[in-house]
């Protein structure tokens, strides 16, 4: 379980997060829906580390993630860029099985190869991918690549920022199902930043909207279209109008 | 009045002062990242190639020609107190001491300032550099580290090689164009050459091998966004580099020199 009690962060003026709490449970898939510019990404980063908040705590299994072996509480978790961000010099193979060869318990370069043609294959990917670069794949083969990482040494927690952002209709489906498929394969917790209410529907157990800092509105996913929380209401529907201001 | 001048010149002051202390800083984290582990082996070899092999034809031909030059201009110059014999002597010691470690550290700053910081900038704008911290990676022993070592042990080796092309270039010069007897050419450098000479322009080069690195991953790691934020980091890199190169050349030649 993820735990985020009372978390502040402001860059310069610019008041991101504004006394946010939040709980993620275990082996769940947490949605965090919100405008753009709201502060979902710095969420995200804030948990991994990345950024560090201004104020508040933030807890994995009840263990402040500030605290205690770095590398440790990172092995613990996999994360899918919204670029993919994958090692423009490495193979895609290489890319896959990053992690595995360092670290406290590295494999040797053969073992790691074979975990990662797994991977790729797991994601929908064929063998003969793993030895190109990522600059020879498409937007779509590079996310699953991205996925292919994020998976490949069995995390407790997957992050998914903008998981079908740049892809069109069908392929943000293959990796809607993916991600789903994954999370309740590996039994894992999971939190993803979208603004894609049809990712939302499809990998969604619980939703948090983020709005001004704060969260608006949490529950179930089944409950989020009867909620009558007018921000989430004209967020969901994608409404010109209402509470939310749509120049900002 | 006065106290807006002040405020003025004391603004840009304070920031030099912010950016060298940041640099400092910076180069002590490298230090100290260099010393505890885990090495990057992998990364040291490729940059080792990318920063030493693939700089020696630019630094080669720099050095050829500027040998070239000087053997002309010392025979020119020489020639109004009838001192045109020195100019084996001077093209080495001047190859050695000073034009091969400098033009050498320049052209390796143009070539790898920039593409170091152009590659750290671009990993850095596309969450490369993110990835690499959720992956457990430190991104200065990845990328910083290998570098800066890579480049120091390998600027040294260059300076080396373009001294000898660069007292090569003096040399076909001399035998023709200034009229020069090549053995005499060859025993008048060697003659005069010292050892401190030499060993002199290797600790300047292995110097600015160092800074060119380090100020190529410092401008990397600290590039703004987008395209705009890279070619700033790309050319703040070169341009910081350049600079230092020069200002570490005088206080290095002030040390070996001055007595």
């Amino acid at each position: 379980m993820i735990t985020l009690t009372d978390v502040h962060k402001a860059f310069g003026n610019n008041h991101v997060l504004r006394g946010l709490d939040l709980v993620i449970p275990k082996g769940e898939s947490m949605v965090i829906i919100g405008g753009s510019g709201t502060g979902k990404s710095v969420l995200l980063k804030c948990i991994l580390g990345l950024v560090h908040p201004d104020q508040g705590t933030i807890t994995l299994e009840g263990q402040d993630v500030t605290r205690g072996d770095r590398d440790a509480f990172l092995a613990r978790f996999g994360m899918l860029f919204q670029g993919g961000a994958l090692f423009d010099s490495l193979r895609v193979w290489e890319n896959v099985g990053f992690r595995l060869v360092r670290g406290s318990k590295p494999m040797n370069k053969d073992q790691a190869r074979e975990v990662a043609i797994e991977k790729l294959r797991r994601v929908g990917l064929k063998p003969n991918v793993a030895d190109l670069y990522p600059a020879e794949l498409s937007g779509g083969m590079q996310k699953r690549v991205g996925l292919a990482r994020a998976i490949a040494a069995e995390p407790e927690v997957i992050f998914f920022d903008e998981p079908t952002t740049g892809l069109d209709p069908i392929m943000s489906g293959v990796i809607n199902t993916l991600i789903r498929e994954i999370v309740l394969e590996m039994g894992v917790t999971a939190m993803t930043i979208t603004h894609d209410m049809t990712s939302v529907r499809a990998i969604a157990d619980r939703v948090a909207m983020l709005h001004d800092g704060l969260i608006r509105w949490t529950g179930p996913v089944a409950d989020m279209d009867a909620a009558p929380d007018p921000y989430l209401q004209q967020f969901i529907h994608g409404r010109a109008e209402g509470p939310i201001e749509s120049v900002r | 009045m006065i106290g807006a001048v002040l405020a003025r010149i004391g603004r840009p002051v304070l920031a030099v002062l912010a950016g060298f202390g940041r640099v400092v800083l910076f180069a002590l984290d490298t230090l100290r990242h260099l010393l505890t582990p885990p090495f990057y082996w992998r990364e040291f070899w490729a940059s080792l190639l990318q920063i030493g092999w693939f700089s020696l034809p630019v630094v080669g031909l720099t050095a050829f020609f500027t040998g070239g030059a000087l053997a002309l201009q010392i025979y020119s110059g020489g020639s109004r107190f009838s001192a045109e014999a020195v100019v084996p002597q001077i093209v080495a010691i001047g190859m050695a001491r000073e034009l091969g470690p400098v033009l050498g550290g320049l052209m390796v700053a143009a070539r790898v300032a920039s593409s170091i910081a152009a590659e750290i900038g671009t990993m850095k704008v596309t969450e490369q550099i993110d990835a690499l911290v959720t992956l457990s990676t430190h991104p200065m022993k990845y990328l910083t580290v290998p570098r800066v070592l890579a480049a120091t042990l390998a600027v040294p080796v260059l300076v080396a090689v373009g001294d000898s092309i660069g007292i090569s270039g003096g040399w076909l010069v001399g035998i023709t164009k200034l009229g020069f007897n090549s053995a005499t050419y060859l025993k008048n450098t060697t003659d005069f050459l010292e050892f401190w000479d030499v060993g002199s322009g290797l600790v300047k080069g292995a110097v600015f091998g160092f800074i060119v690195a380090l100020m190529g991953c410092y401008a990397g790691m600290n590039s703004g966004r987008g395209a705009q934020g890279v070619g700033a980091a790309t050319k703040s890199a070169v341009v910081a580099a350049s600079v230092l190169i020069l200002a570490a050349n005088y206080v290095l030649t002030g040390l070996f020199f001055s007595s």
